[in-house]
């Protein structure tokens, strides 16, 4: 059991939730993630750690509600507990000295690549930060994207904040305004990876994205989260979460994300209705 | 008593038993275990058809060596406890393998009964009977524990809570040693729970023999990945004196053919673990999701197959093809296993091998071509070897495919402990009988030595395991 120590929305489907967790606070490293269950009943999520303290012991997690399971989450309060919370799961991302950084976050996207900027950043490069989302709402975490950014370019697709359109269309204007890129992190929605990759590609800028597939283990054990990269496949739990964004065959991951749309649509009438 | 005055060849005319099972009609649709094991009197009964050798070849054949003739001398006496108390000296999951351990090709294969019928199957059912001592005791409600001896302040950590693991826990806690598992799912039982389906083995069962270990005083750490939140050194660095290593074969393979990606496409350790563990069966009363499909084919002739095509039967599958690129007389799996698939209606493609699995317009599977084999020369395994009769591909409709053609080692611990040696295959590499690995304090055992094996192999490494590891405590030796 891990207890709750701060839940706060952000939006009104997105909250943040301070869990203790001494042990994976202590050993994470960014990129990497956890595996939660809310109760004996329930299944096992992988979610990213978006920030962590070693001193309080405690891991954050940044969570959209999108099915019964983070719904339930998001129905737990400050003091209350979840029932099984494990990791750091995967591989951390690979941290030196590239130069000059892009980092793309979208959505719900922005929290893990919060401590990804900030572990760049630390490690000397220069970080351009592109937060997107569909409308102003929904640009997550800004004031923490700055502290860890020298630049920062924000989207949205109504306009409603910063530049309107797409965080494609800010990254084509920094490699159009002659801006030296050496590397592009990119988490977000699969459909906005895949397009920052295509996009990078044509430059040939190496592009590192953050996968969230569908788990059941986390340990490599199951195979549900395999993807195929170039022309292997993968599995995400323990190859990534983070891999070549010009590599992987999105479009399958798109679909295999839909697997359990039906279950997920029914799980979650039913639990509304309950 | 009247049946010790039998001659063995009196002995040898009585049939042996056959312990009664659920209607396969009926079965399918619950997840219930299949057989329903002996009553007192079947039991006394195989029990008398025991010849009672000296020699007793049924002790060399059990991989940790149960004194056979004497707990089923005890069955016949009516003394069940002596008989349970007699397993347990050297086997601490009676009801585990009574039912799972593949005893037609151990001690029920050197059985003289066997022997002299001419026919492995009609051996002395031991399986049967350790099963019957075992839920014997369980139905007196207290099991007895095993003696613990007095703290010695050395601790050891188990890694992975699956046969292997816990078989250490015990015989290391039996001498008095601090014990910790840690286990990387929620659930401990490794294989036991996550793998072996209900039908086959109630999870009602290791969860007793697990809260025993801990009766005795074994800590266990559900949700804990070594090689992650600890790495083995920084077990070390906690203060554990020693660590065992029985991580599992937990590394699904495919068949890299074209289609593996698809919709619907599982790998057996995912459909099994969604099924038992995350008990998909209840679905939406529980909510983890599994595929709602009517037609499956599963590939491979192992146990694993088998327990992945009956619960696909269970799910709701109207179709359930097995396909096997050899023959029935080359499969893997446990005869009584194939038997009990046959009987539920699963059907056997035989001598036939996937190519390529095709998908619909949204990525789901919809189809498998499948080309016919047939047998060549002996191969290294001494099976004869499948080749592909050429020309004969052919389609069969099905919405799932279930791939269950084995594991290879799980990786997390050697990725992460550097001077564990490995072979060319990911199995950790240890010293036959004492289990060492390259790494001080560190020893291994079960799937991730053996590559995929059996409960009791893991078992009989798990006892080897745990000898050596109170002799190290002891002497400090390496």
């Amino acid at each position: 059991m891990s207890e709750i120590l701060e839940k706060e929305f952000i939006t009104d489907s997105v909250f943040r939730m301070r869990v203790e967790a001494p042990e994976i606070a202590r050993k994470r490293k960014a990129g990497q993630f956890i595996i939660l269950r809310t109760c004996d009943e329930g299944e096992r999520i992988p979610l990213t750690i978006a920030d962590a303290s070693v001193k309080e012991g405690w891991i954050e997690l940044v969570v959209q509600v999108v099915g019964k399971t983070t719904k339930s989450l998001s129905e737990l309060d400050a003091g209350e507990s979840i029932c099984d919370l494990v990791g750091p799961l995967g591989r951390p991302t690979h941290i030196e000295l590239y130069g000059s950084v892009v980092v793309v976050g979208g959505g719900i996207g922005i929290a893990p690549s919060h401590p990804i900027a900030q572990a760049l950043r630390a490690a000397g490069n220069r970080v351009i930060s592109i937060l997107g989302g569909r409308t102003k709402d929904l640009v997550i975490m800004e004031e923490k994207m700055r502290a860890t950014s020298d630049e920062i370019l924000i989207t949205t697709d109504d306009g409603s904040y910063g530049m309107k359109g797409l965080v494609t269309d800010a990254l084509q204007a920094l490699i159009d305004k002659g801006e030296k890129i050496d590397l592009v992190v990119a988490i977000g929605p699969p459909i906005m990876m895949k397009f920052v990759s295509l996009l990078t590609k044509k430059y040939d800028i190496p592009t590192l994205v953050s996968l969230n597939t569908i788990m059941v283990d986390g340990t490599g054990m199951c195979g549900a989260c395999r993807v195929t990269v170039g022309d292997e496949t993968k599995f995400v739990c323990v190859d990534g979460p983070e891999f070549d964004g010009h590599k992987v065959d999105f479009d399958e991951m798109m679909k295999r994300l839909r697997m359990y749309e039906l279950h997920e649509k029914e799980s979650m009438d039913r639990y509304a209705s309950s | 008593m009247e049946e010790k005055k039998l001659t063995p060849k009196e002995r040898l005319k009585i049939p042996s038993q056959v312990m009664p099972e659920q209607d396969p009609r009926e079965r399918i649709h619950n997840v219930d275990e299949v057989p329903y094991g002996y009553d007192e009197e079947l039991a006394r009964t195989e029990a008398m058809r025991c010849l009672q050798c000296k020699k007793a070849p049924c002790v060399k054949g059990c991989p940790v060596e149960i004194d056979i003739p004497g707990f089923i001398q005890s069955i016949l006496d009516g003394n069940y406890r002596a008989s349970i108390n007699t397993i347990k000296l050297t086997n601490i999951l009676p009801a585990v393998c009574g039912r799972v351990c593949p005893q037609e090709e151990q001690c029920q294969m050197t059985c003289v009964v066997g022997k002299s019928l001419k026919d492995v199957a009609k051996a002395v059912q031991i399986g049967k009977l350790e099963r019957f001592a075992a839920d014997w005791e369980m139905a007196q409600g207290e099991t007895e524990m095993p003696e613990v001896k007095s703290p010695t302040e050395k601790r050891v950590a188990i890694v992975g809570s699956g046969p292997a693991g816990l078989t250490v826990a015990a015989d290391v806690r039996r001498e008095g040693h601090e014990v910790t598992i840690f286990e990387a799912l929620h659930k401990p039982g490794g294989v036991l729970i996550y793998g072996i389906p209900e039908f086959r083995l109630p999870k009602q069962i290791v969860m007793r023999e697990v809260e025993n270990l801990e009766k005795m005083g074994v800590e266990l750490k559900t949700n804990m990945v070594i090689g992650k939140v600890y790495t083995i050194d920084e077990l070390f660095e906690e203060g554990f004196d020693a660590v065992f290593v029985g991580t599992g074969a937990g590394l699904p393979l495919f068949m890299h053919i074209p289609g593996e990606n698809l919709n619907g496409v599982y790998s057996a350790n995912e459909y099994l673990t969604r099924a038992n563990l995350m008990q998909a069966y209840s679905f939406p009363e529980t909510d983890t999701p599994i595929a709602r499909t009517k037609n499956v084919a599963v590939f491979g002739g192992g146990n694993v197959a088998m327990d992945s095509a009956r619960t696909a039967l269970r799910l709701g599958a109207e179709n359930v093809y097995l396909v096997y690129r050899r023959s029935r007389a080359e499969m893997p799996a446990r005869v009584e296993e194939v038997e009990h698939a046959v009987e539920e209606g699963v059907q056997l493609h035989l001598l036939q091998n996937p190519v390529r699995i095709i998908g619909d317009e949204n990525g789901w599977v919809k189809a498998i071509e499948c080309i016919k084999m047939e047998l060549g020369e002996p191969d290294d395994s001494g099976r004869r070897r499948p080749v592909p009769i050429k020309n004969s591909e052919f389609m069969i409709d099905v919405d799932t495919c279930i791939v269950a053609i084995g594991n290879a080692s799980n990786p997390l611990v050697p990725n992460t402990t550097p001077d564990i040696a490995t072979n060319k295959w990911g199995n950790i590499v240890t010293d036959s009988e004492t289990l060492k690995t390259s790494k001080k304090g560190v020893f291994a055992g079960g799937d991730i030595v053996l590559g995929a094996a059996t409960v009791i192999l893991a078992m009989g490494q798990g006892r080897k395991a745990a000898v050596a590891i109170n002799e190290y405590l002891a002497s400090g030796v390496w």
